[in-house]
């Protein structure tokens, strides 16, 4: 057991329930950005250090900003943010289902053997992993690049501003 | 790494799958419900990723592979995602979920 | 010269032209039509002399010209023309007579309007009974036959619009058809026997001796012999068609129509068809001649029922007082005496008085027709009276033409046709009946002919008018004064001391016999002559009607006899009253079995139809539409159901996707094994 490990752990799992709680939306997006970040650490104790990168680069740097922006352009009244009777029932409803199928991926995790073999693994440096992109993964890797292209051309169309419509400020 | 650290990392991500799926259930707010959905996603990397390093195939990495392309897709999704968001929110006014439901039966 | 098929063959068909053409024109051209059926007749007159002189060159020879007419698989049905003597002399008397009361109806039926339609119906007739003649198939000869009959019908229906005349043609012809009835079975059963119809055919036609020979020796029913049941069908046709006893009873009733249809019709031409037929037949009649084991035989049977009516025409036409009822009951009279020459075996003395009687008899009729036409429509002889003065040649050529049907002496013809027959009768081996019979006759004819003669031409009139009557036109008289002619003429072509005609139509040579053979039967007959004139003056001629009401001297003799003679021994009431009735009844049962047996039957299919056309309606639209509807129905009302399930709210449905992936993931941990 690592401490290390363990407050990795821990901060992620805290800061995302928080995260999920909070009535504020700003807040909300950042104590995610918090849980990103504690991914990141926790891809960095196992040795995946492009991994966790990317993540960090993708998440925290992209991400993040865009969930930014869209809460700060979708700001609302605060009074439409409230508690009522409908959101406390959704949330044991959730509550519910969330818990039953952590019982039953905890279960599912406990009760299974693992291998007796215990394997090394080989360090993922950037050239094996480039060297496997562009060999073996080189149709995947276009086409996500055309889907993320797509993806771009898509959500500038779709937010894209409209003459007609006025901005809420 | 043993087999605690194994169940303990597995059980991690389980409960962040968990978070996640609560987040995208309970909140009525858009955005929030996407980024409940990059939760879940995230865990699910974060499961490729610890298998990966304590049992991996050795000849290949398919796991790191497989969870960059998931990052990369995760990333359009989430701005797709957000841009419909706007777009939604120019037509409605607001971001709340359940004023979408003009397409009830 | 010889006459070749075409020439013989337009004896009748000329006729028949004439009347077609004569049908398409335009009413307005009866003038043009009555001389061009005329013409036509007149025609047809000069072929048949020509047609005689061929005969007469070879009597014993029968000319035929047979040709096949349609084949039935492999049998073909073959019809033909004949000529031989009888043809020819029939040919030219019906020839003759018909131009003759052609030119006389241009007169007569001067003021009717349908004037262009009598005379296409008279060349219509005329043309089916030279079809009958010059026939040598049964089949063609009755084609003709029934063709006759429907002209009769037309023309003694004629006068439409009067009841009398109409029924009178509906029984005419209804009569007729009972006759024909009997004598198509006859040809039926002779064409299953022999196989052919045709009269000569080069030794195959059913009057040669090969197939006589073959037929006469088979028996069958009831042990009467084939060719005495045939004989017997076929005088059938003929006992209604020449008004035998007890078929008779149409003739009297068509002389509704007008008389020179009564003349042509039913004095000397059609009536005497069935006496031709039997003539014609008459090998047939005769080939049971030698077979003893049979209950009687084909001409003693026609030899009775000729005499019975012989008799009783001559009875009833003693009490008649319409000209035309008297000269058709005295038609009838003859015809029985024509029908008993030919039973007794004398077909060259029925043939001989057929052709004598066509000539008075026309004339007679002819006369009363230019009587009846110049007192203005008065049939009835006590309302006539003092035309002798009036009409001198009208009175002239009836007192020939009477005389001649008494039988008076040596003169006239009638008295040679009848002596024939009556010394047949003497001569018949099988009873002295009709011997009997014909002298009662010849009485009974003499006298009632003097009676119309007295009410009709002497004393004064008793017309209602006191209309002036005179002699009618040439057209008319000439007519008359020709049929006179023949009526003294012909009688002198078969005298026994000279018997030409007879020899000419047997085909055997002359054998002259002397005048007074049978010397006392003749005497017994003139006698018998001399007394019927006798009786008759003095009733009717010495003492004069005087006015049209007094009762008539007969029947102040013997009142009940008179009134049922009168009456016409009531012949017409009981078939009334049988056969009228029997006919009411089974048309009564086949109205009841068609109306509610077969009708009911059909509309019951009907109704059955109309079931399942219900039954496939009710599936169809009650089931069918209906389930289909119903099932319709229920998927779109659980299609409502379905889309409640679309809430609208997101997170109920991410709550089902979750759900499910719990369940599945159970699902695949407990079962994945």
């Amino acid at each position: 057991m690592n401490a290390t490990l363990l407050i990795t752990i821990g901060v992620t799992l805290i800061s995302s329930a928080v995260a999920l709680s909070l009535r504020n939306l700003i807040h909300s997006v950042l104590l995610l950005v918090i849980t990103w970040i504690g991914i990141c650490a926790f891809y960095l104790i196992f040795n995946a250090e492009f991994i966790a990168f990317t993540q960090l680069l993708v998440y925290v740097g992209a991400i993040s900003m865009v969930a930014l922006f869209a809460v700060l352009l979708t700001r609302v009244a605060p009074s439409t943010n409230q508690r009522n009777k409908q959101s406390v029932t959704r949330f044991i409803y959730a509550l519910i289902t969330g818990l039953s199928l952590f019982s039953l991926m905890a279960f599912a995790v406990l009760h299974t053997d693992s291998p007796k073999e215990k394997v090394e693994a080989l360090p993922a440096t950037v050239y094996s992993i480039g060297k496997a992109l562009t060999e073996e993964y080189a149709p995947a890797l276009m086409i996500t690049g055309s889907l993320l292209t797509l993806a771009i051309l898509g959500s500038v169309l779709l937010a894209a501003h409209s003459p007609q419509s006025k901005e809420n400020s | 790494m043993n087999d605690q650290t194994l169940n303990l990392c597995l059980l991690f991500s389980s409960a962040l799958f968990c978070i996640g799926l609560i987040t995208t259930l309970s909140r009525s707010s858009t955005i929030l419900i996407l980024l409940g959905i990059e939760l879940m996603l995230n865990s699910a990397n974060i499961n490729f990723i610890v298998f990966e390093r304590t049992q991996p195939d050795v000849s290949t990495s398919h796991g790191t592979l497989f969870v960059l392309f998931t990052i990369a897709i995760a990333a359009s999704e989430a701005a797709v995602g957000l841009a419909l968001l706007i777009a939604l929110f120019k037509h409605q006014r607001s971001v709340v979920i359940d004023d979408a439901s003009q397409l009830k039966g | 010269m010889t006459l070749s098929a075409t020439y013989l063959s337009l004896i009748p068909l000329l006729p028949l032209y004439a009347a077609a053409l004569g049908v398409l024109l335009p009413k307005k051209n009866k003038h043009f039509v009555s001389s061009l059926t005329i013409i036509a007749m007149a025609t047809s007159f000069i072929i048949s002399l020509f047609a005689l002189n061929q005969a007469l060159k070879n009597t014993s020879i029968h000319s035929t010209y047979n040709f096949s007419w349609f084949n039935l698989g492999q049998e073909s049905v073959r019809i033909g023309i004949l000529l031989d003597p009888l043809t020819a002399f029939m040919a030219v008397m019906v020839t003759f007579i018909s131009t003759l009361i052609f030119i006389f109806s241009t007169s007569y039926m001067k003021e009717d309007e349908n004037m262009k339609q009598f005379f296409c119906f008279l060349s219509f007739f005329a043309s089916a009974m030279l079809g009958i003649i010059i026939s040598n198939s049964l089949l063609l000869l009755f084609i003709s036959w029934e063709l006759v009959g429907l002209a009769s019908y037309l023309l003694i229906g004629f006068w439409f619009h009067k009841p009398e005349a109409a029924a009178a043609a509906k029984k005419a012809f209804l009569t007729t058809r009972i006759g024909d009835l009997g004598f198509l079975l006859g040809i039926l059963w002779l064409y299953h026997t022999c196989g052919t119809l045709l009269f000569y055919d080069h030794g195959h036609g059913i009057l040669e001796h090969h197939v006589l020979a073959s037929i006469a020796s088979q028996a069958t029913i009831f042990g009467l012999p084939l060719v005495t049941a045939i004989g017997l069908l076929i005088f059938c046709g003929a006992a209604g068609k020449s008004g035998q006893f007890p078929l008779h009873v149409w003739l009297p009733d068509a002389m509704e129509g007008p008389t020179p249809v009564s003349a042509l019709i039913h004095a000397a031409t059609m009536v005497a068809a069935g006496v031709f037929l039997i003539a014609r037949m008459y090998p047939l009649m005769q080939a049971d001649q030698f077979i003893i084991a049979t209950p009687f035989h084909t001409l003693t049977i026609i030899a009775f029922i000729g005499a019975i009516t012989a008799l009783l025409g001559a009875l009833i036409a003693g009490s008649q007082y319409d000209i035309k009822r008297v000269l058709a009951y005295s038609t009838i009279s003859q015809l029985g005496y024509m029908m008993m020459a030919l039973g007794l075996g004398s077909w060259l003395a029925a043939i001989f008085h057929l052709l004598t009687h066509a000539f008075f008899k026309a004339l007679l009729f002819l006369g009363a027709g230019s009587v009846i036409h110049a007192s203005h429509h008065e049939q009835d002889m006590r309302k006539l009276g003092g035309l002798s003065k009036s009409m001198p040649i009208t009175f002239a050529t009836f007192s020939i033409g009477m005389l001649a049907l008494c039988g008076f002496p040596f003169l006239f013809s009638g008295f040679w046709s009848k002596e024939a027959i009556i010394h047949a009768a003497y001569e018949w081996p099988v009873s002295i009946l009709p011997l009997i019979i014909s002298l009662i006759a010849v009485a009974l004819t003499a006298f009632y002919m003097t009676r119309l003669m007295g009410e009709v031409f002497f004393g004064t009139s008793r017309a209602d008018h006191h209309h002036h009557t005179h002699e009618n036109k040439a057209q008319m008289t000439v007519p008359l004064s020709l049929l006179a002619l023949c009526a003294i003429a012909v009688g002198f072509i078969g005298t026994p001391s000279w018997p030409w005609l007879q020899s000419a139509l047997n085909g055997t040579p002359v054998e002259a016999e002397g005048l007074f053979k049978g010397g006392i039967v003749m005497l017994g007959s003139i006698l018998l002559v001399a007394g019927g004139i006798g009786l008759g003056w003095v009733l009717y001629i010495r003492n004069l009607r005087t006015n049209a009401h007094e009762e008539d001297p007969l029947e102040t003799m013997i009142p009940g006899t008179f009134k049922l003679l009168g009456s016409r021994l009531k012949i017409d009431e009981f078939y009334t009253a049988t056969l009228g009735k029997l006919n009411t009844a089974l048309a009564i049962l086949s109205n009841g079995l068609d109306r509610y047996v077969w009708d009911l039957s059909i509309q019951g299919l009907a109704k059955l139809g109309q079931l399942s056309g219900s039954i496939n309606y009710a599936m169809d639209e009650e089931a069918l539409n209906q389930g289909f509807n119903v099932t319709s129905e229920k998927i779109r009302q659980s299609g409502v159901q379905y889309s409640k399930a679309q809430s609208g709210e997101t997170h109920g449905y991410l709550r089902v996707f979750a759900i499910t992936v719990v369940i599945l993931t159970l699902l695949i941990i407990t079962l994945w094994s």
